[in-house]
Parts: C-alpha cells; structure tokens; sequence
C-alpha cells in the first residue's frame, strides 16, 4: 500500500463568488489520522463534502482507496464513513433505532444491523440511552450517535467534518477518545477541526489550509520547528523591561515582543541556549521570575501560517486573532531556570528539523 | 468486511436494494409513528376546527344547491382538503432531512439513489392512509355516510390515496429544493387559501366567473367532487361546471398521474444533485 489511501489533487470549487477550494492537494497514508486545520471559511467542509461523494469539484480530482470520487462515488460510498458537526441522525427516532436503520441501508442482515448496533452502544457508553429518542439526548450523545452511525461497517477511511465544534470540554473528550482507539485499530481518519489541541492530540498529520489551498503540513513537530524556537522572560520588576528587551535582543536578533508588562518573548535562533540567556539577564542586573525556552505552540504556528506575517512573533496565542482556541500546555517544553543545564539536546535536535512545505511561509 | 456495493450487482440486484432500502425508509416512518402517536392525531386538528367552524357554526347558514345536509356536503372537501396537506407535511420531512443533514449521510452512504425519494413519498403514503381513516371516522361521528356501497366508498378512499401519492412528489421535491426547515414551515399557511378557492366548502356556482374558473381547475375541486359522486353525497355539478368538475374521476386520476410524471423525475433528480 504505498499509494496515500487518500489523495486529491488540484482541488477547485466555486459557489458563486466565493472561491472555496483553489488548488488543494491532499494526500493521507493508511493508518494515518490527518488533521485539516483551518480558520473559518478555509474551506475545510467543502473538501471533506468532495472526498466523501456529496459535492463534485469544478477542477481536479480526487481518489478514495484508488477510487475516483466521482466517477466510482458508490464504490467510494461503500468505503467510507462520515460524521461531523451536524449529527445526522433522526431525532424522532431512538439511538438503537438509528444504528439499526443505518446498518440496514449500508445492507446488512437484519441480525447483523441489530448486533451491530448493539455492540457499538456498548462500546461508546450508550447502551443505557438506547431506548431513547434521540431529540432527548445531549449534544456530545448526540454526536456520539453520529460517529457511531458512520462505523457500522467499518470504514476504511472515516471523514470527521469539525466533530466536536460546539461541545463541552467532557463531551469533546470523550469524542477525542474515540477516534484515538479507531486510529489504533488502525482507521484511517481525515479530521477538520479549527481547535488547534484537537489536531495536536489526534493527529499524525496536519495540513493548514486557508483561502482553500495548503499553507502548511507536516507532523506536529515538523510545523512547530518551522517556526524555530521561542524564549519567554517574566520579569521580577516590569520596569527592567527596556533593559532586558536590549539583553534579548542582542542575543537573538530579533526585537522582543511584550505580551503584557514584564512579559518578553521572542523566536530563539537554534543556537541559544537556556543558561546563556540566564547569564547574560543577571550581568545586565535584570532579575527574573521565569525563563523559559520552548518550542512554539501549535497556535503560535497555526497564526503564523494563516496571517502570511514575517518571522515577526503574533502575540500571544491565547488571547490574538479571535481564535476560539484554548491555550496548549503541552507545546512547551520547559526548562527550570536555576539549573545550569542547557538546552535538552533532544529538542535542540528538532529545531531545524525538515519542514516540508514552505510554501507561504517567509521562514 | 461485509460490504455489499450497489456497483457490480446488476439491475437486478440493484432493484432489489431500492426496494429494501425504500421498505427501510418506510419502517423509518412507522417507528416515528409509535414514538410519537399524537403527530397524527395533530395532523387532523385542523380539519376537526373546520368540521366545527364550516359544519356547525357556518353551516347553518349554508344551503346546499339541490338540498341535503351541509355536513355531508362538507366532508368530502375535508378529505381533499386533509388530502392537499399532504405536500406541506412531505416539503416538511424532506427539509428537515436536508437541513440536518440526514439527508447526507443518505447521500454519502452506498445506498440506491431511488431510494430515498421512493422510500419517503412510500411512508407518507402510509401516514396518508391512516389519516384517511382517522378522518372517516370523525366524518361518522359528526353524521357523514357514503351512501353508495363499500365498494364506491372504497374506490373514492383510493382516488385520495393516488392523489395524495402523487402530491408527495411535489412536496418532496419542493423539500429538496427548499432544504430548510423554517422556511418549508412559512409556507405551511399557503395551503388554507389553495383548499378555500374550491368547490370544498361552498358551491363555485355563485363565484365570479374568473374565479369560478380557478376554483374548477383547482385539483381540490376534482377530488372534492369525486369524493361526492362515489360515496352519494349531496352537491352534484351543475349542468355548466368545467371539466375537470364535471368528470371528477377522471380529473383527479389525471391530476394525479401529471404531478407524478412532473415530479418523480425532478425529485429523483434534485435528490441527485451534489454540491453546495
């Protein structure tokens, strides 16, 4: 299986005057959960509803298990599963009643659509609101419903168009658990999501797209060493400001940015290491609370790529662009400040790691 | 992996799966049924109003043109007019589909693509057929009768049954176009004034003559006055009605076929169409 089980090339779609797909190349490996990150508007849906069969593209083309989308769309059909931020699942009817409609209509046996819809109740926790309609359910059961509906025959490729958009933090927790036991079983999964800790927890792959093409791809790692490292410096007094922006300018080359008073970040050339920046802050008599040198976030990435900006560092994650996105912990890799160690070796390695499109990116 | 694909199993097997995946629509419809019982009993409200506003409240004032009890006269139009709702209930199922994207997920799935429309408009006929019912039996209670033998009386509850097969085909494939639950919903109050202008309620005779005109080509008319004619009732046509009023049977039979051969292929068609 060399060939990506999913692939599309020059993807174009148009409704009227908007433009939602230029171009967009895609290719996914068997196994593989790939996350198609984009802000609103980027035409993430709009490439999930082609390679699922529900929209033809105006250009290009696209294959599914080495089946053209829309010339061999019932042999595609039969192949994969699809789910997302609609729950499409009848409300007047209940959970049980769902699977067992949908199992049918994916034509297996009458035993086999009831089997099987029970087994997945079990396994996704909702075999006690079976008997249910689902109008009654929560948002998050409802949308487990959907996942399940889109497993009865175990698709080779399984589309989740913004799964858990809308959901509590428990909900979408739950969903995120099982899409990661599906890619262990080995599914592969095209996921579009604008949660940036979603892709960074689920997927193997991302792709950023924007104005519908591609801005970006990689392994989280890769994307996140396109942007080099970051150093953060909290200041004990935020009036030493000026004199620790000139330290760390010095040593990076790159004016800081100052996220709030006493706060400093800026990118961090490869070569820096942790102690000299301690070093050089105490011969300049500046007093710190905190250094951190860190790879950047997925969200530092993600804004970086999509405002098409120079290496100039976006403000900070978690509160720039409007982006409905929670901060993400698990970027950083700290370092204690007091210790004399340098930088952890094997994330000095990364930095500089292959970055495979640059593309749009003025790195 | 048990994976049937519609491709490669002939037309054979290709019918076979549109008729059991249609069958697995219907019983879609009947499993809403027993969830929610009192849809169908609400589907018959407003024509037990009407009952109470035309049959008691208005008709005592009314006089049916060759004599004879009005809610007798009544009746028949409360059929056709039960009949005719028939397209706002099916634009409502579809859309809603659509909307929620049931409807989808249909599409994304290797199901016949005949399925869907013929599984839909098949459950409605099913609901239609109940509704009938209902309404027969409220018709009983309030002094309606055929008077013309079973069979004539059955004949008349299957003209209504064709009539409303084929006006679920308009219904759903103005679901398909609309695709909106609200607005399919705006154009639920639509359908009084199309049943009013019709020979349901009052005789058209006293109508102006242009309007008189619409009122005869109305399907409503047709099927109301077939209604008449098969189960006996009172308010035969008079001697210079149209066509479609003067041979009521024959009228609503082509009505019906024509909103078949109009709307099956578009359905089918919207069904198909992708993108958006």
């Amino acid at each position: 299986m060399d060939e990506p089980i999913v692939v599309a090339e020059g993807l174009h779609k148009r409704f009227g005057d908007v433009h939602a797909l230029r171009g967009l190349d895609l290719a996914i490996s068997a196994g593989k959960v790939c996350g198609l990150l984009g802000p609103n508007g980027a035409g993430k849906t709009t490439a999930v509803r082609i390679l699922a069969t529900l929209a033809d593209p105006d250009a290009g083309r696209a294959r599914v298990a080495g089946h053209d989308v829309v010339r061999e769309a019932d042999r595609v059909r039969a192949l994969i599963g699809l789910a997302g931020q609609y729950a499409a699942v009848d409300e007047k009817l209940t959970g049980r009643e769902n699977l067992r409609m949908f199992g049918r209509l994916h034509h297996l046996s009458r035993a086999r659509a009831r089997r099987r819809a029970d087994e997945l109740l079990e396994r996704f926790g909702l075999a006690e609101a079976a008997d249910r309609v689902a109008g009654t359910y929560s948002g998050g059961m409802r949308r487990r419903l959907d996942l399940m509906a889109s497993l009865l025959v175990a698709p080779r490729v399984l589309f989740l168009d913004e799964p858990t958009t809308g959901l509590d933090p428990r909900s979408r927790g739950e969903i995120w658990d099982a899409v990661r036991r599906l890619a262990d079983d080995g599914t592969t999964v095209l996921l579009t999501t604008q949660y940036l800790d979603e892709a960074d927890r689920l997927a193997d792959d991302i792709v950023v797209i924007d104005h519908g093409r591609v801005i970006g791809q990689g392994t989280p790692d890769e994307l996140k060493a396109t942007l080099g490292n970051r150093v953060d410096v909290l200041l004990e007094e935020p009036g030493s400001s000026a004199v620790a922006a000139d330290v760390l300018a010095a040593m990076t080359g790159t004016a800081p940015h100052a996220p709030s008073p006493g706060r400093l970040t800026s990118p961090a050339p490869a070569s820096l290491r942790l102690a000299d920046v301690v070093r050089e802050l105490d011969r300049a008599d500046v007093a710190v609370t905190d250094v951190t040198l860190r790879r950047p976030s997925l969200d530092e990435v993600f804004l970086h790529l999509t405002d098409g900006t120079a290496h100039d560092p976006p403000a900070a994650p978690d509160t720039s662009a409007g982006q409905d996105v929670p901060a993400d912990p698990n970027g950083a890799v700290r370092q204690a400040v007091p210790a004399g160690r340098g930088v952890g070796a094997g994330q000095g390695g990364r930095v500089g790691g292959t970055a495979r499109d640059d593309e749009g990116e003025v790195a | 992996m048990a994976v049937t694909t519609m491709a490669g199993t002939g037309w054979r097997g290709r019918l076979r799966w549109t008729i059991e995946d249609g069958a697995t629509l219907v019983g879609r419809e009947l499993s809403r049924m027993r969830h929610e019982p009192g849809e169908l009993v609400a589907a018959l409200v407003f024509p037990a109003v009407m009952v109470l506003m035309f049959g008691y409240v208005m008709g005592s004032a009314i006089k049916v043109p060759g004599g004879g009890d009005y809610r007798e006269y009544l009746m028949p139009g409360l059929f056709a007019m039960v009949t005719f709702s028939s397209v706002m209930a099916m634009t409502m199922k579809v859309a809603t589909d659509a909307s929620r994207g049931v409807m989808d997920r249909f599409r994304s799935m290797p199901m016949s693509r005949m399925a869907v429309p013929f599984g839909q408009t098949g459950a409605d006929a099913l609901s239609g057929a109940l509704n009938l019912v209902i309404m027969a039996v409220m018709g009983l209670l309030v002094g309606w009768q055929p008077h013309d033998g079973p069979l004539r009386a059955l004949a008349a509850f299957a003209l209504l049954a064709l009539l409303r097969y084929g006006l679920s085909w308009a219904g759903c494939y103005l679901g398909l176009v609309v695709r909106n639950e609200q607005t399919a919903d705006q154009m639920l109050p639509l359908l009084f004034p199309v049943s009013m202008l019709s020979n349901a309620f009052v005789p058209t005779e006293g109508m102006p003559s242009w309007l008189r005109m619409i009122a005869d080509w109305n399907p409503v008319s047709a099927a109301t006055a077939a209604c008449r004619q098969l189960f006996g009732n009172p308010g035969a046509p008079s001697a210079d009605a149209a066509w479609p009023v003067a041979h009521p049977v024959a009228a609503t039979i082509c009505w019906s076929l024509l909103l078949m051969a109009v709307f099956m292929p578009l359905s089918i068609r919207a069904y198909h169409r992708k993108g958006r």
